[in-house]
């Protein structure tokens, strides 16, 4: 057994082993938290391919990004998750039927695979790093669609942020004109009152 | 030795147990949110070991591809869902329909 196998089986199993703790786990925290590790494992699994660059990402985008959002939302939201688990059992003969069914057709899938010549098994060196080989790609041959993918971001985001925002009543935001406009004759009045009254405003 | 069949045997365990999560947790919509990160997550390591395995760097640039629409996606839906709970004050998704107009 080389290495690569024993760190190949390491990553995979952790992987396999989290997805299954982020599917069946009680409390939602922890299913982030799972969900965390999978995506680990499986930016390990990409490093030993070569593929350095797309397992960086995973790790910046999935643990960085979208993990800490999960878990941002689950802990501001104030919901009552035992209620929320009550179907659970329910669908759980039909769901693990659906899902033995999806693991037997790709199994089939890969035996059919490997019974034919697919493809050469040895992957050709690369004579450049894998970033740099990915960088002329995205901003050469594959320009257009990077730049298409910058603007699903920027609509996400948008979008996101339309969505949440709302004006609240019980704030007193400042207004910037209004205060710019203010004038000392309409803020300030000179009185001049007799000894021993008041002023009447 | 690992082959190319390793891997999409660990890609296709992880999009199963994806699929098994959108089917259990029918009601818990952050669940399935999640669920729906690990089926992209193991269409990526399809991605990525087909382009291992095959030379050809396209594939990592659709897998960065994918990543995007991942985060885009989470980002809008979990936004939906905050607006969701304000609304209703609770995240069960089974009585979204009542949600019309």
């Amino acid at each position: 057994m080389t290495l690569a196998t024993l760190v190949f089986t390491l990553f995979a199993s952790l992987a396999i082993i989290s997805a299954l703790l982020v599917v069946f786990a009680r409390n939602p925290v922890h299913s982030v938290l799972w969900l965390i590790v999978t995506f680990f494992n499986a930016a390990g699994l990409m490093i030993l391919l070569g593929a350095e660059f797309i397992a960086i990402l995973v790790i910046l985008v999935y643990v960085g990004a979208v993990a800490v959002l999960f878990l941002f939302i689950v802990m501001m939201l104030d919901v009552d998750f035992a209620q929320l688990r009550s179907g659970f059992t329910k669908n759980l003969p039909f769901g693990i039927l659906i899902a033995l069914v999806l693991l037997a057709e790709m199994g089939i899938a890969v035996i059919a695979g490997q019974a034919g010549p697919v493809i050469a098994d040895a992957p050709p060196p690369l004579e450049q790093s894998n970033i740099v080989a990915l960088g002329e790609l995205m901003y050469g041959r594959y320009l257009v669609p990077f730049e298409l993918s910058g603007l699903i971001l920027l609509v996400a985001m948008i979008g996101a942020i339309v969505l949440t925002h709302r004006t609240r009543g019980d704030v007193r935001p400042q207004d910037v004109s209004k205060q710019v406009q203010r004038r000392p004759e309409d803020a300030v009045v000179l009185k001049q009152p007799e000894s021993g009254k008041g002023v009447e405003l | 030795m690992i082959g190319l069949g390793h891997y999409l045997a660990v890609a296709a365990v992880l999009f199963t147990i994806g699929v098994l999560g959108i089917f259990l947790n029918r009601r818990n919509i952050i669940l399935m949110l999640m669920a729906i990160e690990l089926i992209l997550l193991s269409v990526n390591i399809n991605l990525v070991a087909f382009s291992a395995y095959l030379g050809d760097l396209t594939g990592q640039v659709f897998a960065m591809f994918v990543l995007t629409v991942a985060a885009a996606e989470a980002a809008i839906g979990l936004a939906i869902l905050v607006i969701f709970f304000r609304r209703r004050g609770s995240i069960a998704v089974d009585d979204v329909n009542r949600m019309k107009g």
